[in-house]
Formats: C-alpha cells, sequence, structure tokens
C-alpha cells in the first residue's frame, strides 16, 4: 500500500519535472549567459573605478553594435571570420584537442590566397575562376597548416595547444617574410603589401546589404559542421574520441585519422577566413590580416560550449563588440584596449563558471533514489 | 684581404650572438623558473604570457611614476604575483581546465597592459642600469656584448637556489610530492590546492619580473609589441630543460641565442630574411618539441599530476 502511494508521487512528480535533456540544454543555455551578465557587473565597477560611465558604455556598445543599419552591417562583417575562427577552435574541442593555432591557419590561408592571385590576376584569368582557387589555395594552406598540429599531436605526442600557437607566431613571421620581400608590391611604400587583386577580382557583397560573402560562408560552414558533427557517424566517431580516446582505439576507430580530419577541417575553416580577409575586406595581403579574429574565435567557441550552430549569435555579439569599440574610444574617452579586457574578462569568468555546472540545484534532474 | 673582412664579420656576429643570448635569454629564464615551479607543483600556467606583458607595462610605469626603475621591478613582480595568484584560485574550483584558463589569463592580462600601458608609450621611463664587465678586453664588441643585466645574475642565482631547495629542503620536497602524486600528498596532511596556489602564484611573481627586463632593459620601453610569445615559448622550454631549474638557464641560452640570430645577423649588414631568422625561436622549440614528445627522460622526470604530458 505505502509502496503504491510512494510510486504515484514519483510518477507525478516526474510529469511535472522536465525531461533530462531540456534541463541539460538549459543549464547550457543558463550558466554562460549568467557568465555574460556575470562579467558585464565586473565590467561596471571596473568602470566606475576609472570614473567612466558604465550606463554610458554598454548604450554605447548598442548603438555602435546594432543601433542603426551601418552599424549592423559592420557587425556582421567582423563576425563572418569570427564564425569561421570560432568553428576553427570548436571542431577539434569535440575531437578532444585544444587547438588555439587559428590565427596562424588565417593568416597563411590569406597569404596564400593573395600569392595565388598574383599569376592568376596577371595572366588575367575571369574572376569566376581566381576566386575560387584562391579560396581552395586558403582553405588547403589553413587545412595542413592545423592538421600538422593535430598529426604532431597523434603521431609524436606533441602537445597541440603550445605546438598550434607556436605554428602561429611562424605563420605570421612567414607572412611578414613573403610581404616584406619576395611577394611585396613596390608599389606599397608605407605598409608592405602584397599586389592588390583589382576591385574586379574582389567579391562583392551579398546582395542589399554591405556585407561580404564571408558571412554566407559561415553560415553554411556552421549549419554543415553542426549536421556533420552531430548527426553522421563521422562526428558520433569524433565525439566518442574526444570523450575517451583510449576507448575509440578499443573500439577500433581511426583515432588518429580522425583527429587529423578534425584539425584540417578547422584550419580549413580559419584559411578560409582569411580568404574573405583578402578577397573581400583588404584586397591585398598585409599585417592586417593580424587582427586577432583567430584568439577572439576561441573565445566564441568557449560561449558557444563548442557547438557550431550557437557559434553564430555568439560571433554576431563579439562582432558587435568590436564594431562598437571605435564609437566608444571616441565618445568616452578610453583606449582601443577597452575591448580587449571585457573580452578577457568575460573569458576569465566563463571559463571559471563551468565548475557551476552539475551543481545548481533547480537545473538538476531528481536523483536516482528519488524515483524509485 | 677580402678573407680577413669576412673572418671579422663572423666574429662580430658571433659576439653579438653572445651578447644577445645574454640579453635575450633572460626574461626567459625569468619566466622559465616561474613556470617550473608551477608545473613541478602539479599545474600548468599558460596565462604567464599575460603576467609577462602586464609585468613590463607596471615595470615601465612603476620606474616613470617613482624614478626608481627597481622599484619597477617589484611593481612588475606584484603585478605577476596577482594574476597568478587568481589563476591558481579558479584552477582550485572543480570542473575547471588549467590550460583553457591560462589561454583566458593570456588574453586577460594581455588586455589589462594594454589599456593601462596607453599614457606610458611616450614618455621615457628611467631604465636598469647593466654591469660593465667587458671593458678590461679593450675590444668595443666584446666590452658591449658583455654589458649584462643584474637581473640575469639574479636569475642564475635564483635558479641555482631552486635547484638546490627542490632537492634539499622540506618546501621542496612538498612541492615535488604535490605533482607527482596528490593522493600522496593528500596522505601526508599536505593541501594540493594550497601548495599549487602558492606555487602558481609565486610563478606569476617570476614572470612579472622577467617582463620588467623587456621594457627597462631590453627592448627598453613599453609597446604593445613588447612580447612576441616568450611567456609561451618558455612553456615548451621547461618540458626541454625536464622541469630541471639548472637546465632552465641552459635552455634559455639556447633560446636567446635564436632569438639573437637575426639582429645579429643584421649588424653585420645581413637583412635578408630578417623575418625569417625572427621565426627561428619559434621553430627551434617546435622542434624541440617533437624530439622531446616521446622521450623516455622526459617521460621520467615530468611532475606526475602534470595535465600537459598526458
Amino acid at each position: 500500500m505505502a509502496d503504491m502511494t510512494v510510486q504515484s508521487l514519483s510518477a507525478t512528480s516526474l510529469r511535472r519535472r522536465p525531461s533530462v535533456g531540456t534541463l541539460k540544454f538549459a543549464e547550457s543555455i543558463f550558466i554562460p549567459v549568467a557568465a555574460l551578465l556575470a562579467s558585464a557587473a565586473l565590467f561596471s565597477v571596473f568602470l566606475l573605478f576609472l570614473g567612466k560611465s558604465p550606463l554610458m558604455f554598454f548604450q554605447l556598445l548598442w548603438v555602435g553594435g546594432f543601433g542603426s543599419g551601418f552599424s549592423l552591417q559592420n557587425t556582421l562583417q567582423r563576425a563572418a571570420p569570427l564564425i569561421l575562427t570560432g568553428l576553427a577552435f570548436a571542431v577539434p574541442a569535440r575531437i578532444g584537442l585544444t587547438m588555439i593555432g587559428g590565427e596562424g591557419a588565417l593568416v597563411l590561408g590569406g597569404l596564400s590566397a593573395a600569392a595565388m592571385a598574383i599569376p592568376l590576376v596577371t595572366a588575367g584569368v575571369p574572376a569566376f575562376l581566381t576566386l575560387p582557387i584562391m579560396a581552395m589555395t586558403a582553405m588547403l594552406a589553413g587545412g595542413l597548416w592545423i592538421g600538422f598540429a593535430g598529426w604532431l599531436r597523434y603521431y609524436r605526442g606533441v602537445n597541440e595547444t603550445i605546438s598550434s600557437l607556436l605554428l602561429s607566431y611562424i605563420a605570421i613571421a612567414t607572412m611578414n617574410f613573403f610581404v616584406e620581400g619576395a611577394l611585396r608590391d613596390p608599389a606599397s611604400a608605407n605598409k608592405p603589401s602584397t599586389m592588390p587583386i583589382g576591385d574586379a577580382y574582389r567579391i562583392g557583397s551579398i546582395p542589399g546589404t554591405e556585407v561580404h560573402w564571408g558571412l554566407a560562408a559561415g553560415l553554411v560552414l556552421a549549419i554543415g559542421l553542426h549536421i556533420l558533427m552531430t548527426r553522421t557517424t563521422f562526428g558520433f566517431a569524433a565525439r566518442v574520441t574526444g570523450g575517451n580516446a583510449r576507448a575509440a582505439l578499443a573500439q577500433g576507430l581511426p583515432v588518429g585519422r580522425l583527429i587529423v580530419a578534425c584539425t584540417m577541417i578547422a584550419g580549413a575553416c580559419a584559411g578560409l577566413a582569411g580568404f574573405y580577409e583578402v578577397a573581400a575586406v583588404h584586397g591585398q595581403a598585409n599585417a592586417s590580416l593580424v587582427a586577432g579574429y583567430g584568439f577572439t574565435g576561441i573565445l566564441v567557441a568557449f560561449l558557444a560550449r563548442q557547438v557550431p550552430l550557437a557559434i553564430i549569435p555568439v560571433a554576431v555579439l563579439f562582432g558587435a563588440l568590436s564594431a562598437a569599440g571605435g564609437i566608444i574610444q571616441r565618445r568616452m574617452g578610453m583606449p582601443d584596449a577597452t575591448v580587449l579586457v571585457l573580452q578577457g574578462l568575460i573569458f576569465v569568468v566563463l571559463l571559471t563558471s563551468e565548475t557551476f555546472y552539475g551543481r545548481i540545484s533547480f537545473l538538476q534532474p531528481k536523483r536516482a533514489e528519488d524515483r524509485t | 684581404m677580402n678573407e680577413t673582412l669576412q673572418d671579422s664579420a663572423l666574429i662580430t656576429a658571433l659576439i653579438a650572438m653572445l651578447g644577445g643570448a645574454i640579453r635575450v635569454s633572460t626574461p626567459f629564464m625569468f619566466v622559465a623558473l616561474g613556470e617550473c615551479l608551477t608545473e613541478k607543483s602539479g599545474r600548468i600556467n599558460l596565462g604567464l604570457e599575460g603576467s609577462l606583458v602586464l609585468g613590463a607595462m607596471v615595470a615601465y610605469a612603476g620606474s616613470f611614476l617613482t624614478g626608481n626603475p627597481w622599484a619597477g621591478v617589484f611593481f612588475a613582480g606584484c603585478a605577476g604575483l596577482v594574476l597568478g595568484a587568481l589563476h591558481g584560485f579558479i584552477c582550485k574550483l572543480p570542473r575547471v581546465n588549467d590550460i583553457a584558463i591560462g589561454i583566458a589569463f593570456m588574453s586577460f592580462g594581455t588586455g589589462l597592459a594594454f589599456f593601462f600601458g596607453k599614457p606610458y608609450i611616450q614618455p621615457q621611463a628611467p631604465r636598469l642600469e647593466a654591469i660593465h664587465l667587458g671593458d678590461w678586453t679593450g675590444d668595443p664588441r666584446l666590452a658591449q656584448a658583455l654589458e649584462v643585466n643584474p637581473l640575469f645574475f639574479v636569475g642564475v642565482a635564483l635558479a641555482v637556489f631552486m635547484w638546490w631547495a627542490f632537492r634539499n629542503t622540506r618546501w621542496g620536497l612538498i612541492v615535488r610530492m604535490t605533482g607527482d602524486s596528490a593522493p600522496a600528498a593528500k596522505a601526508m596532511g599536505v593541501s594540493v590546492d594550497l601548495v599549487r596556489f602558492i606555487a602558481t602564484a609565486i610563478g606569476g611573481f617570476m614572470a612579472g619580473i622577467g617582463g620588467a627586463f623587456l621594457s627597462l632593459y631590453y627592448p627598453g620601453s613599453w609597446n604593445q609589441g613588447l612580447s612576441s610569445g616568450q611567456g609561451l615559448m618558455a612553456v615548451a622550454l621547461v618540458i626541454f630543460a625536464r622541469w630541471g631549474p639548472l637546465r632552465c638557464i641552459l635552455a634559455a641560452l639556447l633560446f636567446g641565442a635564436a632569438g639573437a640570430l637575426g639582429p645579429s645577423l643584421q649588424s653585420v649588414g645581413i637583412s635578408q630574411g630578417y623575418y625569417f631568422f625572427n621565426a627561428a625561436p619559434y621553430i627551434l622549440t617546435l622542434l624541440i618539441m617533437i624530439a622531446s614528445a616521446r622521450s623516455k627522460v622526459a617521460a621520467r622526470e615530468a611532475p606526475g599530476e602534470l595535465s600537459i604530458t598526458k
């Protein structure tokens, strides 16, 4: 008799409580959003200490990021490479690698695209052929670069975090080497650059906007990679490897090839971002490629919890932050590094918030002993 | 005639490299010793790059405001200490990944340094004075190469002290035990979190001093491009030095020599491929990591609790 009441009680309580999946999802939204708000609060304290108005800061952030058609387009323009570099961190993260070489792959992708453009443009190859070749080169260069770090990780046991960052520095030095040397356009006096690809070869904007096509590429890749990582056997195998590489090996999964494939995909994404920076934004390769997109991409991926689809809104958020940087600098008289401080603060608070997973009581499923 | 000219050019380049190695290696040495202490306790701090940059900025500002460069060095250490302590505090929370937190502190420290350092890019701050060790040689090139900053000797003394302390003191044993086996340390009644917290904080202090050397001696001014990843290369350097403080000095000198390659070639007029030679330290680090990753000696000497070698 007593047993029956317990059972019926637990049945009703089970019906009232949301499922485990819903709770996990709610938790993965609630904690990052709370971390964002906490960082905003901490940053406000920081601003108050400096005698600046936090209200004005966040108002300007809104105006500069989303306030007008122009600023919204500026935001999306900056979000495009962030989506791609975010993916470059998120995909290896799913297989258990902390790969922070997105910046290098982006720079190298941009450089190789610009280098490939020189003979093609000189020979007068039409744009509809030149641009895809440039894009492929950039993806290949980025893919091989980060893929090499993945290969070193699995086959040589080299820590991928350090090796990918070192590769970034090597990539930037390589870019400087070529841009100031063999590939330098003599006409670029003040800022050494490669030969401009010319307006005829520039990638235009998405019709009706001033946002370049990199945004569309980012959206397509984010959706495509989301499907790849969550709905295919490849993605499943990659996530198993990320969960427990030894178990994956014991299951006979080709762990080495999975790692190299994931890192090559990651590098290709970052390389493609470099291609768009060259073909759509700068028109040539120069030091402007080193704009920190690769590093902000890491933060974007962390905030999106390595979920490719979630990278899109987060990248837009950080695109807005970077787009509003200029107006904040001018109107509040603050240095351009303000955005860096806020980003770093978000980064630290966000990673600290990892400790709250599974520890916030109203987001936990009822424990097993309550249920029976 | 032509041969002697080449000869003297070679010697000039070699002497420039010797001086460069001593100069360039000092920040490497401090960061590597700090990282060595932190890693010995079983934790990795990739954020020392942030401590280094913030230390460089604070040192320059401190020297400018007080007029005493050594005060700047002290403030730099304190700035590094604060960042290291924060890192140590956050890492002891459950489920927090020390490598990821390190990346976050790299960007946070750099951001803070750029933010507060803006007003100090222009003014001239008093710099650290070098000790002239080479004046007796009568060779101006040697004399210049042997102008050694006192911080270099502080670093060497520190390394020797750490080497001695790890082997011969109770504290050294506690740090090593915490790094090799947290359960063993717990069983001995040692607070693992506390030991790692202190080790990370002191490691941050040393990295801050490394930064002070950058802004107060060589290159000797504060700007946003001051550090080029020395803080991060030092992490690889510690692995290369197999967690031995004395070997850290040698490794730092080697890295310093690689870093001095570009400028010293430039001093004899070879500017071709300057940017390529600038990449030499990174390439060297990478090659060393590839060579030492599967090394059995390294595996034996690595602290057992370290996440980066697993």
